[in-house]
């Protein structure tokens, strides 16, 4: 019998294993989280049950569907942190299994014939004045405390960034009682229109996706929640924490337009400006990167690396649509299931890898952004770097190896290990190397790791206990 | 301010939580099982709990698990990511001041 591996229990681990289980495979699907569903289906957890939980999600009965033929047919194991995995015969992930950071977690070697990595994308938010305030989060931030623990980060909230996610972002907030004072899109019309409206029988063609941001398009104007195109909050103020943001107008290339700043009192501010995919475990794996930095697959998932497939976010952007169909396509051939079965699965994912494009097209990021940043705004939020700083020694040093600005200025070598200003540190120093694999997304080991814990892993005589 | 959305008036009509008790830097703090130890501070209304080596505060950024801005010592294991780890009763959490830790190590 088969043994498939999945790492990531959002929707495309769940389907994905699903999709295996039903091929015949001997499933395993990991999740570093403590329940099912990953971010898109972030929910209370068993000690808070409610009975109209549904109503904070998109999709809920699909994922009490998926996560019941998950539970029946899988072995599933949860608080499961994989840090290191080694593809040479067959696949081996190392996994530490506890509560996560604690000390002595449980260590255990898991093996496949193939291993379906699906560990999904974390929030990017571009450095501004302020933005290391307490009171100001990432947009999934405030939405993962809305959804799985009805917090609400603020009761009068800014959201600002780019892309479609800023909206049901500002419908968590508004559901649990926050005030949004509006979502601020540094995208123009002219760019949303290049992006969303080119052949609009495609995007009906995901209909679940336009059905759902037509959800949120109808919930804003019943809510009276301005949504503003070409702004961006370019500053947060405040003594300790934030007390208000400053908006302003920004032109086609995302610079602020001088004269148009705009100052509102507020104890939130929520900002994200795309996803960044997490890469640790598929450069770990050896998978081809594309220069898009996604990692690279075929009609099938398949990486470049034999039994490695890829599903969901870290192949592209593409929301819950994508990350299911791709999903079940991975899990099904992993298992080694009839290719000739997926014709219907192999049209949606064409349909779903052009709203990935439509994303990109209206909302990437554009590089006037930078002009919102001053000397001392701080760019590497663990070491503290400034942005003049980290510019003057760049370019006082002549630097172009993203190495050496790193031990030069210290940024990106913090406790985060650059996930949070890898990409920015690369595009304000230039530093980059063109190959995809020396690039702020590779880490030396795939996860958090206590040095004392790996001290022991390295020198048990096997490893492991399992 | 953050704070949590009060059972009782919450329209996904949840049961009625059970509370739980955990201290911080000493200090009871009431919280409600199955929150996280940041979910129990932001529904006190705490927004900070760390200081960086220049001395500024810090709280949850990311929310799951990525920016280790929320990290504490929790029952003496230091740097825990706050917004991943599941309260439990009698927790004993210290919030972590790295720039006072910094002048102390200067000889």
């Amino acid at each position: 019998m088969t043994r498939v591996l999945v790492i990531g229990a959002g929707p495309a681990g769940l389907a994905a294993a699903a999709a295996a289980a039903d091929a015949g495979a001997r499933v395993t699907l990991l999740d570093s989280g403590d329940g099912l569903g990953g971010q898109y289906w972030r929910h209370l957890p068993p000690q808070r049950p409610s009975r109209r939980e549904a109503r904070l999600h998109h999709g809920w009965k699909h994922f009490q569907h998926l996560q019941a033929r998950v539970r029946d047919r899988v072995e599933v194991i949860t608080e499961a942190q994989v840090w290191a995995i080694e593809t040479a015969g067959g696949t081996t992930a190392r996994v530490l299994i506890g509560p996560s950071d604690a000390a002595g977690r449980e260590s255990r070697r898991l093996t496949a014939d193939a291993v379906v990595l699906a560990p999904g994308a974390h929030d990017r938010t571009l450095p501004f004045p302020g933005w290391h305030l307490p009171g100001v989060y990432s947009a999934g931030a405030a939405q993962a405390l809305a959804k799985g623990e009805r917090i609400r980060v603020g009761r009068k909230v800014v959201v600002a960034g780019a892309g479609p996610f800023l909206l049901p972002v500002a419908q968590s907030l508004t559901g649990a009682g926050a005030t949004v004072l509006g979502v601020y899109e540094a995208a123009r019309l002219p760019a949303i229109a290049r992006g969303w409206l080119p052949r609009p029988q495609r995007l009906l063609r995901t209909a679940h996706k336009g059905r759902e941001l037509a959800g949120y398009a109808f919930h804003h104007l019943s809510r009276r929640v301005p949504y503003r195109l070409g702004r961006a909050v370019v500053e947060a103020r405040g003594d300790g924490r934030v007390e208000e943001a400053v908006i302003a107008r920004l032109d086609a290339d995302w610079a602020p337009i001088p004269g148009t700043e705009r100052t509102v009192a507020a104890d939130a501010v929520c900002v994200s400006h795309g996803f960044t995919p997490r890469l640790e475990l598929p450069i770990a794996a050896g998978c081809a990167i594309g220069p898009d930095r996604f990692v690279q697959v075929d009609a099938d998932q398949r990486t470049s690396v034999p039994g490695v497939y890829a599903a969901g976010e870290i192949t592209g952007i593409g929301g819950v649509d994508a990350a299911l169909v791709e999903g079940r396509i991975a899990g099904h051939r992993a298992a080694g299931g009839d290719p000739a079965a997926l014709a219907g699965d192999r049209r949606l994912r064409r349909a779903t890898t052009d709203l990935a494009r439509r994303i990109e097209a209206a909302h990437g990021i554009r590089p006037g952004w930078t002009s919102w940043l001053r000397d001392d705004t701080v760019v590497c939020r663990c070491e503290e770097v400034p942005y003049g700083r980290l510019r003057d020694t760049a370019a006082a040093t002549g630097q172009s190896a993203l190495r050496s600005v790193k031990l030069t200025t210290r940024a990106g070598l913090g406790i985060c290990q650059a996930r949070m200003c890898g990409r920015t540190v690369e595009e304000l120093t230039g530093a980059s190397t063109g190959d995809p694999c020396d690039t702020s997304d590779r880490r030396p080991l795939a996860a958090p790791i206590r040095l004392g814990d790996l001290a022991e892993l390295a020198t048990a005589p096997n490893g492991d206990s399992a | 301010m953050s704070d949590i959305v009060p059972w009782g008036a919450d329209p996904i009509r949840p049961a009625e939580p059970r509370p739980l008790r955990l201290t911080v830097d000493g200090e009871t703090v009431e919280g409600l099982q199955g929150q996280s130890i940041a979910g129990v501070l932001l529904a006190q209304g705490r927004t900070a709990w760390r200081s960086t080596t220049a001395g500024r505060p810090r709280g949850v950024f990311c929310g799951i698990g990525v920016c280790f801005d929320c990290v504490a010592t929790v029952n003496g294991e230091s740097d825990v990511r706050l917004c991943l780890r599941r309260a439990a009763d009698g927790d004993a959490v210290e919030t972590q001041d790295d720039h006072d830790s910094a002048e102390g190590a200067r000889p």
